[in-house]
């Protein structure tokens, strides 16, 4: 079978990534609208629920814990240097709460959810059974996207609140069983070092990966062409877009609220 | 094949349609990217007529029956389905349109994840009908394509005739006015043909549905136009010769993108066209 090698304009490139940009947009917004429109299916978004929250509590269980020790015994020895071992604490709670907490968790989930949604409704696309759906009266988006988005949104958050206690659990065992850290006073540090500011960044992020994670699953999902390949391509494309895309929203929305709470 | 007797409540006659025909494809054309599928197709489909189309793979058929229920827009044309202009309709519009077309896919597209209750009553359960209603409704049509005892089975698990006949089953659970058949006999053996050919005969005589049938298989639509289905013996029984059945049955044949030929059984064994004999020798 000869080879055929085809170039492509990076005109061409440019035109299909505004065209992929705007489909994602309308998909999105269509999705949210939908919140306000009847019928809600709250039955499918409870069982989307279920399989995004309780399955991925496994993961973000082990996760967490395993980011938190690690956080602290990177750090430990650092502290130790400097006889500042009772910091381990603080630096735990902060970097859990604000930054790695909602990362870590997103970037599971994504890895989890978004290859699973993209596959599931590839899969349906290729066997007609979107169009079975459009054909019975159903509007796909309604019934598959919108359950999805506000399962993931929803779910995110509790499950970064998961991550979060587990990571101060981690950096508790490490500080204490290997540092000898009293415990009374890792936690109370742990505690008194967070303000306003850190819960609210740590707590706004998941329910826009919870977006992000959805949305994207969904549209190379509901995008996939090209069969049984093209599904495996889309599960693929959306772990790798969801992931960096949370990546780079959670620079810019931690660069904004640091920027709305007067920090530099 | 017997057939049980009677399922489903009444015949799909309640409509607020007034027009004189159930489909109007006028002058309407599809292309993707540079290749034209559809160019300039017109025809009628009466209310109660059953239109069997035929082309080579690839002529546009099932792109015709996406076009007839709003699932692909053309570039140019009119569509008119029960009276109501699809083209110029919204999605959202279309849904509601959709709930009074039935269509029976190529590969069935029953939902994989759901059971065959499910799949069947698919529909009802959008429309919130009480689950009793639901349940009796599912078991008539089951009972219609013979396949009551697969109701709390996956679709996994059916043979591909089998599907066909649940995939029919969701398609006539509403009593819709217009169902539109793609190849449901393809790939199947010749006895599960005849079975799926008996259900859709059934369903046209019995509750006089129109129908857009599309099917590779010229006996298919020949076994439609020269028999009938009675309700007494529950099975299909030959048109005495010399007599034209009660039940319209016309042809469509597609070729290069457009229509070649448009009309009954009688005219298409009378045709002259060279590609037409070739085609039904």
């Amino acid at each position: 079978m000869a080879l055929e090698l085809e170039l492509i304009s990076p005109f061409e490139v440019a035109k299909d990534f505004a065209l992929s940009v705007q489909e994602y947009t309308l998909l999105s917004a269509q999705s949210v609208a939908n919140f306000f429109r009847r019928p809600l299916y709250m039955g499918d978004m409870l069982q989307q629920a279920d399989l995004i929250g309780f399955g991925s509590l496994p993961i973000v269980i082990l996760t967490g814990l395993s980011v938190g020790a690690l956080l602290a015994l990177n750090s430990a020895s650092t502290l130790q240097r400097f006889g500042g071992i009772t910091l381990i604490g603080q630096l735990v709670s902060l970097g859990m709460v604000t930054e790695l907490g909602p990362l870590i968790t997103g970037l599971m989930v994504a890895g989890r959810n978004a290859s699973g949604m993209a596959s599931e409704l590839g899969s349906m696309i290729v066997t007609e059974q979107i169009d079975a759906m459009r054909a019975l009266g159903t509007d796909p988006t309604k019934k598959l996207v919108t359950p999805r988005i506000g399962a993931t949104a929803f779910m995110l958050f509790f499950l970064t609140i998961i991550a979060d206690l587990l990571g101060w659990a981690g950096g508790w065992a490490v500080a204490h069983f290997l540092f000898g850290l009293d415990s009374n006073q890792y936690w109370t540090s742990a505690w008194q070092i967070l303000v306003f500011r850190d819960v609210f960044t740590g707590l706004i992020k998941p329910f826009l990966f919870g977006f992000i994670i959805s949305t994207v699953g969904c549209y190379y999902g509901m995008s996939t062409r090209g069969g049984t390949q093209g599904v495996g391509r889309s599960t693929t494309q959306a772990v790798v877009a969801s992931s960096v895309l949370i990546l780079i929203t959670d620079f810019f929305v931690t660069k904004l609220i640091f920027a709305v709470f007067g920090v530099r | 094949m017997s057939t049980p007797t009677l399922p489903i409540e009444q015949p799909s006659a309640a409509t607020g349609d007034h027009s004189a025909f159930a489909i109007e494809f006028d002058n309407v054309s599809i292309a993707f990217d540079e290749k034209v599928v559809l160019d300039g197709i017109s025809f009628n489909l009466h209310h109660g007529e059953t239109k069997a189309l035929f082309g080579v793979a690839g002529s546009g058929k099932s792109i015709l029956l996406k076009l007839a229920i709003g699932l692909l827009r053309p570039d140019s044309g009119r569509i008119t389905v029960l009276g109501e202009e699809i083209t110029s309709m919204t999605e959202r519009q279309l849904f509601d349109l959709r709930r009074r077309v039935g269509i029976v896919f190529q590969e069935s597209a029953l939902f994989d994840s759901l059971k065959v209750w499910e799949n069947v009553s698919f529909r009802l359960m959008e429309e919130k009908i009480p689950f009793d209603e639901i349940e009796r409704r599912v078991h008539e049509a089951l009972r219609f394509v013979e396949l009551e005892r697969t109701y709390d089975m996956f679709p996994s698990e059916l043979s591909g005739g089998m599907r066909r006949r649940v995939a029919i089953a969701r398609a006539i659970i509403t009593q819709p006015e217009v169902i539109l058949y793609d190849s449901p006999t393809g790939g199947l053996d010749p006895v599960t043909a005849n079975n799926i050919v008996e259900l859709i005969m059934k369903q046209r005589d019995v509750y006089k549905t129109s129908a857009l049938l599309v099917t590779h298989r010229l006996q298919d639509a020949f076994t439609m136009a020269t028999h009938e289905f009675d309700p007494k013996k529950n099975q299909m029984v030959p048109i005495p010769k010399g007599q034209r059945g009660e039940v319209p049955m016309s042809f469509l044949i597609l070729r290069d993108a457009k229509v070649i030929f448009d009309g009954d059984a009688h005219e298409l064994a009378a045709s002259r066209d060279e590609y037409i004999r070739e085609y039904i020798s």
